[in-house]
């Protein structure tokens, strides 16, 4: 007597016996035939022809009938929309039974039935029902608002069910409460602006209230409605999170995550001193590691919400090590998690532990798993110096192994640790040699390919293996070839003498049997730099290598932030913002943690400076994997920019051009290359080449495609006249001016009034020597004398080639003037702008170059608050008064603008616009080798945008 | 929130589809497909899988895949605690959960489902309140309702579906008023080759059957609380009682659940009852292997050790194995390279052991990895945390209960390298 019996059909036609029995006088059989239904349908058959049979079932006060009737109805009701409305009548009518049970039932049907002539006719019953006695129907309701508002947004909001469903967040009955909660977050994610979880204060509280008391998935709902809060102070954010960490004790993983999310977010506000802090860091850890402890696919989204938290706050889990040791059988996804978050966590006190777990990895079956542990062993290495000994000679044993793909990974992470400690582990390469045969993988070839190149001088038969490389070079990975050109130009360079017939033969190769462009380019520059100056081919080619850093694959930090706000979500295990996956054009609203408040500014340490971490810090990263063809090429050519070598070189040549667009397209290629083959280039920092330099992170090629920018002849913003000498100091003479730009020509303008009782004759002016040796260019010309009560305006041209002395403040200009009857002296601040010169735009390559040249310490750092303006405009206003755009791109939704500008003394000043959209605050960040304008600067910056 | 939910068994066939929103085509399930297909094994599908319109949430439990469709921005953990509620839920409805079982319930899975969720949002997942609504089915109850024509689903809204105690039903009444609380602990642990631990940890649970009359309100308190510093309760636990003296009040659910589980985490010292002595090698020209493991007692506080079992994979190398336990029996498969051991109870006088050759692949070289050992093992009336319940005490209701406390450790996951 099983439902399996539903199943089995007869010959004559299934559909047609089933119209037969649903149309039986017997209820019993009527109930039977419906059940038959339902089960084909749940297996996917189609049985929408039996509409009108199975509607006419639905008048029955048999509640199991009429509940198998409703499942029916709303898997068909949209292919029959035109029956459907057959069932109002039922539905309107069960909308006002005494039993709330069917109250509710018919509310609950008629949302799911998603035909838009039903919908009307849902209203009335839904505002009755949203204001039922029974908290039960009331909370069906509430989710019912969110069904119509998906089938027709439009009606929603006119008949008001959106102003009754924040209402109900204050109802009485908890589970009411959590209901509408969960309705409107699910009608907010589609109206991102609608401001329709309008939290203050008292809501909140009612929403805390109601936490303690509603169902585990009312809480959740709670929660996530409690994260996207902003208190608006430390104490608030306390008190908040009091409230929340019982939560942490729950039964259910997904309340205990939205309760993580909560307070990771508000902790930001929470000032480090406070005892609350401590306490709260302490609460969080034994719910963490109780999460690994449920179902692997738990684990799995736990594991990687985890590793957010522990980039984030490293010192939560810094004694949990042990819980992410990976357990044989634990499924593979759950193994790769936990190895990341090992390594992560890897520190001196640790180091031994883990190295003798990921050694007992190492030796595993899974190929993807060991592969990452050989790689993790290097990492280690990297991370943590004092373990670089031990991780070498770790690695060593596997090589001994031999087996194929431990060798492999073994030498990709050793060339690394190479890069790291150089001169340190050299004395293996021999070891790493007789390896050279089994390597099949273009990764592990460059790499060793890398190694022989780079060590040639201590290798002896370093010709040799390079020569058997070269026969099968047209078989090679690009990877690979380029990374062998690069190594023979090295071996060359070191040992002229032997190996001329090898160079000049993979330059042949590489120049006149290849397709490839980057491996092309290359071999011509080498075969270029070469012909013309060994002397400085040797220190280009040679040049010193900068160190890698030592944590890899970090998150950026702003990223790392938005994400800690999603805490929780999709967005976390896949550690990319919403906006770069959610569905469709829907706005996704970006979050970012709260700002620390004022009080705890000073103590926040560096380590959790959040978004305000200048990009010139960001730290260069081992490149992964893809990476590696565009790291390496650029480590052979020496970032042109940081190295002076470069420029001896550039002069001394002759074939300065060929070189300088050479080196152009040899920089574009690998960069784009990379962020093209790059496995993770969702990580910005990760994906771009060492050298190439953080402050532009992936946007490279944004970089490229920017707005052609010509000065303007339209000149610089003019302040109006402010009086500068009151006439009650000058015996009658009132001076008001302004200074100006325009077409690259400096004028003060200047307006003379007399109000003194006698005529003013015999003006002329002086400057005092000034920072910027400001000085007039013609003498002050008033050419009748000025009468009383007379105004004349004079523009003033003025030169910078004056005598030079140091101001205070900087922009002090103390002037003289002089007429007929006194010498008056007065002294004014001139806006910086004013210095700003036409030829001001830096060449990109330039930019980065200098950027990175100029040391940390000298980069200030200014707010700009409530300028409205968007980056276009922004960009555009800026122009027109020398202040030079030269690449824009856009991180997560904002917009950065990288600019220069040039004063008249030759002083560079480069900037950093952060600009997100919505926000009238900007963050200017400038950079300049003199770091006493940077202030002046950003005044500028603040007098342009805001006129 | 969730949009549908796929039950895909382990040939790959859908055989029940269940939506709360529109219909999404079951061709969505062609991704998790693919991803079944590149997993070697069924457990290494990855839980979450994009497809470019919807995401995937997956389960897997008893050979069935639970897949969740979802399409907007929905925390993940949310939708797989559903999911492996779902699968309670069969459970308690039906003793197993099994594609058979589903198939025979059928329209009352679909009616739980739909009692489950509405429009994606959970609505009522206790299992006492789905019981009230739709009555699981019985033999007896089948036979009534062919008979009579009534229904299995109840016509009243649940009295716990709102009130402040939603786990329990009101007007509950038994003749003989009893409670009982299992203390399992469950040893997840890692031992190296040299038999010190690498990492240890316990993970314990308080299950209780409660069938009392009226609405009783429990205490429930311990001899050292202090080793539970890493909770979590049932929803029917006072927190704040909790927080400040140490002692879980609560009115209990009817019947069974689950009071509180604990871990204890691998920073304090984890008693480790057993050990594993073995010697399992491999030489490099002969064909021939040795194999030599014994199990005995370490720290049992005097109790015995029921129900062991160890089992190894062993490597791909090795063609077969013979060999003699001193008790037990014991299988090889040599297909999967399974080795299973039912040991029984450990005899401390005399250590139960298993030994013999391994045949290799001739010619092939030694083998690269090691075999990990796994172990079970049960011991009853023993709580290898320490852990003591001290007293319980029931308010608000007048007749005296019957009360019982039952300890009992079990082996986790628990390895021993080699």
């Amino acid at each position: 007597m099983t439902d399996s019996k539903y199943f089995t059909t007869t010959k004559k036609g299934e559909i047609f016996e089933l119209k037969a029995e649903l149309n039986s006088d017997k209820k019993e059989k009527k109930k039977e035939a419906v059940k038959k239904v339902i089960a084909s349908m749940t297996v996917g058959k189609d049985v929408s022809a039996l509409f009108p049979d199975v509607v006419n079932c639905m008048q029955t006060d048999n509640l199991e009938l009429k509940k198998l009737v409703y499942l029916y109805l709303m898997n068909y009701a949209k292919s029959q929309p035109d029956m459907a409305i057959m069932a109002v009548n039922t539905f309107v009518k069960d909308c006002e039974d005494p039993n709330p049970l069917i109250r509710a039932l018919a509310v609950r049907t008629m949302g799911c039935i998603r035909v838009d002539k039903i919908t009307e006719y849902l209203c009335e019953p839904l505002r009755k029902c949203l204001k039922d006695e029974d908290p039960y129907v009331r909370k069906t309701a509430a989710v019912c608002v969110a069904k119509l508002h998906d089938i027709n947004a439009q009606l929603v909001e006119d008949q008001g069910f959106l102003d009754t469903l924040k209402d109900l967040i204050s109802d009485s009955n908890p589970m009411v409460v959590a209901n509408a909660v969960a309705a409107l977050s699910e009608i907010a994610e589609s109206h991102p602006s609608s401001n329709l979880l309008d939290l203050n204060p008292q809501s909140i509280n009612k929403l805390l209230t109601a936490l303690n008391e509603c169902t585990e998935w009312g809480q959740i709902f709670i929660l996530d409605c409690l994260a996207n809060y902003m208190p608006k102070d430390d104490r608030e954010a306390q008190s908040i999170c009091e409230r929340v960490t019982p939560r942490l004790s729950h039964a259910n993983s997904a309340v205990v995550l939205s309760a993580v999310k909560v307070l990771m977010k508000f902790m930001e506000m929470l000032s480090k001193d406070l005892d609350y802090y401590g306490t709260l860091l302490k609460k969080l850890a034994p719910p963490l590691v109780t999460l690994l402890s449920a179902e692997p696919e738990l684990q799995y989204v736990a594991l990687r919400n985890i590793n957010l938290i522990v980039q984030k706050r490293p010192e939560i889990l810094k004694h949990e090590m042990k819980v992410f040791f990976v357990k044989y059988n634990d499924p593979i996804y759950v193994k790769l998690e936990k190895l990341d978050i090992m390594i992560r966590l890897a520190s001196q006190a640790n180091i031994a532990q883990v190295l003798a777990e990921l050694k007992e990895y190492a030796t595993e079956v899974d190929v993807d798993f060991v592969r990452k542990a050989v790689r993790a062993i290097g990492r280690c290495a990297i991370k943590v110096e004092q373990s670089a000994e031990r991780c070498v000679s770790t690695l060593l044993d596997l090589i001994q192994t031999k087996v194929n793909y431990v060798v492999q990974e073994a030498i990709v992470v050793i060339k690394d640790i190479f890069r790291k400690y150089p001169n340190k582990y050299e004395s293996v390469i021999a070891t790493l040699c007789e390896n050279l045969d089994s390597l099949d993988e273009p990764e592990a070839r460059a790499a060793m390919i890398w190694i022989v190149g780079e060590y040639a001088e201590r290798i002896d038969n370093a010709d040799e293996l390079l020569e058997s490389f070269l026969e099968g070079f047209h078989d090679e990975s690009t990877q690979v070839q380029l990374q062998l050109l690069t190594a023979i130009v090295k071996l060359f360079l070191k040992k002229p003498t032997e190996t001329q017939e090898l160079v000049q033969q993979v330059l042949s190769l590489a120049t006149q049997d290849s397709d490839n462009p980057d491996l092309r380019d290359r071999g011509y520059i080498y075969w270029r730099l070469l012909s013309t100056d060994p002397v400085a081919a040797k220190e280009v080619v040679l040049a010193e290598k900068p160190l890698i850093s030592e944590e890899t694959d970090l998150i950026e930090p702003t990223l790392l932030d938005e994400l800690i706000c999603y805490i929780g979500t999709l967005a976390s295990v896949y550690h990319k913002p919403p906006s770069a996956f959610v569905e469709g054009g829907r706005g996704v609203v970006h979050k970012s943690l709260p700002p620390r408040t004022a009080s705890s500014e000073s103590t926040e340490s560096p380590e959790t400076a959040p978004a305000g971490v200048p990009p010139g810090e960001q730290p260069d990263v081992i490149p992964t994997q893809g990476d590696l063809l565009g790291d390496l090429l650029n480590l052979d050519l020496g970032p042109p920019v940081s190295g002076p070598p470069l420029a001896t070189t550039s002069v001394q040549m002759g074939a300065v051009d060929l070189l300088g667009g050479g080196l152009d397209s040899l920089l574009v290629g690998p960069a784009m290359g990379g962020m093209i083959g790059g496995p993770n280039f969702v990580a910005p920092s990760a994906a771009v080449p060492a050298s190439l330099g953080a402050p532009i992170s992936s946007g490279l090629s944004d970089l490229f495609d920017l707005t052609s920018g010509v000065g303007t002849l339209s000149g610089s913003y003019v302040a109006p006249k402010a009086v500068w000498l009151p006439a009650m100091k000058a015996k009658g003479l009132e001076i008001s001016g302004t200074f100006t730009r325009q077409v690259g020509s400096i004028s003060m303008d200047l307006q003379l009034t007399n109000k003194a009782l006698q005529v003013m004759t015999d003006f002329a002016i002086q400057f005092n020597r000034n920072s910027f040796g400001l000085a007039p260019a013609a003498p002050l010309q008033v050419h009748a004398p000025l009468s009383p009560n007379q105004t004349v305006e004079i523009s003033l041209p003025l030169n910078t080639v004056g005598s030079v002395m140091k101001m205070e403040p900087l922009n002090n200009l103390q002037v003289a003037v002089k007429n007929n009857i006194d010498v008056f002296y007065f002294s004014t601040l001139y806006p910086l702008h004013i210095l700003f010169v036409e030829d001001g735009k830096m060449d990109r390559q330039m930019f980065l170059a200098t950027w990175k040249d100029i040391p940390n310490e000298n980069e200030a750092q200014f707010q700009i608050r409530d300028c409205p303006l968007n980056a276009e405009a922004v960009s555009s206003k800026l122009q027109s008064s020398n202040i030079f755009t030269i690449a824009k791109r856009n991180v997560e939704g904002q917009d950065m603008l990288y600019q220069s500008l040039k004063l008249t003394n030759g002083i560079w000043v480069l900037a950093e616009l952060r600009i997100q959209p919505g926000n009238p605050s900007f963050t200017l960040s400038l950079k300049c080798r003199a770091p006493e304008v940077s202030q002046y600067v950003y005044q500028a910056y603040e007098t342009i945008l805001k006129n | 929130m969730i949009h549908s939910l796929f039950l895909i068994n382990s040939s790959g066939d859908i055989f029940l589809e269940k939506h709360w929103k529109s219909v999404v085509s079951r061709s969505v399930c062609d991704y998790f497909f693919e991803a079944q297909e590149r997993a070697t094994e069924a457990e290494n599908v990855p839980p979450v899988i994009p497809t470019p319109h919807h995401y995937l949430l997956s389960v897997y439990r008893h050979k069935i895949f639970f897949v969740a469709v979802i399409q907007t921005e929905v925390p993940p953990l949310f939708v797989i605690e559903f999911l492996h509620r779902v699968v309670d839920t069969f459970q308690d409805y039906f003793g197993v959960c099994s594609e058979p079982v589903i198939k025979d319930n059928v329209v009352v899975v679909y009616e739980v489902l739909e009692e489950m969720l509405d429009n994606g949002f959970p609505l009522a997942t206790e299992s006492n309140i789905l019981k009230e609504l739709i009555k699981p089915p019985t033999i007896l109850r089948t036979v009534v309702n062919t008979i009579t024509g009534s229904t299995n689903v109840g016509d009243q809204l649940p009295t716990g579906q709102l009130s402040v105690v939603p786990w329990r039903r009101t007007g509950v009444k038994y003749t003989n008023n009893e409670a009982y609380f299992d203390v399992i602990e469950e040893i997840d642990a890692i031992i190296d080759k040299s038999g010190s631990t690498v990492t240890a940890e316990i993970q314990g649970v308080i299950d209780a059957c409660v069938k009392l009359t009226g609405m009783p309100d429990l205490t429930l308190s311990f001899m050292n609380p202090r080793l539970l510093d890493d909770v979590s309760f049932h929803p029917c636990v006072r927190f704040k009682r909790w927080e400040s003296e140490r002692i879980l009040s609560f009115i209990p659910p009817d019947g069974n659940f689950r009071l509180l589980s604990y871990h204890v985490s691998a920073q304090n010292l984890v008693a480790i009852p057993v050990y594993v002595k073995h010697s399992i090698s491999f030489r490099d020209s002969s064909s021939l292997g040795r194999f030599e493991i014994t199990v005995g007692p370490k720290q049992t506080m005097g109790k015995a050790i029921e129900g062991v079992t160890v089992a190894s994979q062993m490597p791909r190398g090795v063609l077969n194995m013979s060999l003699t336990p001193s008790q037990g029996t014991h299988t090889f498969d040599p297909v999967t390279k399974m080795l299973s051991w039912d040991v029984g109870k450990i005899n401390p006088q005399k250590l139960p052991s298993l030994k013999g050759t391994m045949s290799l692949q001739a010619g092939a070289s030694k083998p690269d990895e090691n075999p990990t050992i796994n172990l079970q093992f049960k011991i009853q009336q023993l709580a290898i945390s320490g852990l003591k319940v001290n007293r319980l005490d029931m308010y608000g209701e007048k007749y005296k209960p019957f009360k019982g406390i039952k300890y009992m450790t079990k082996a986790g996951r628990f390895q021993v390298r080699t």
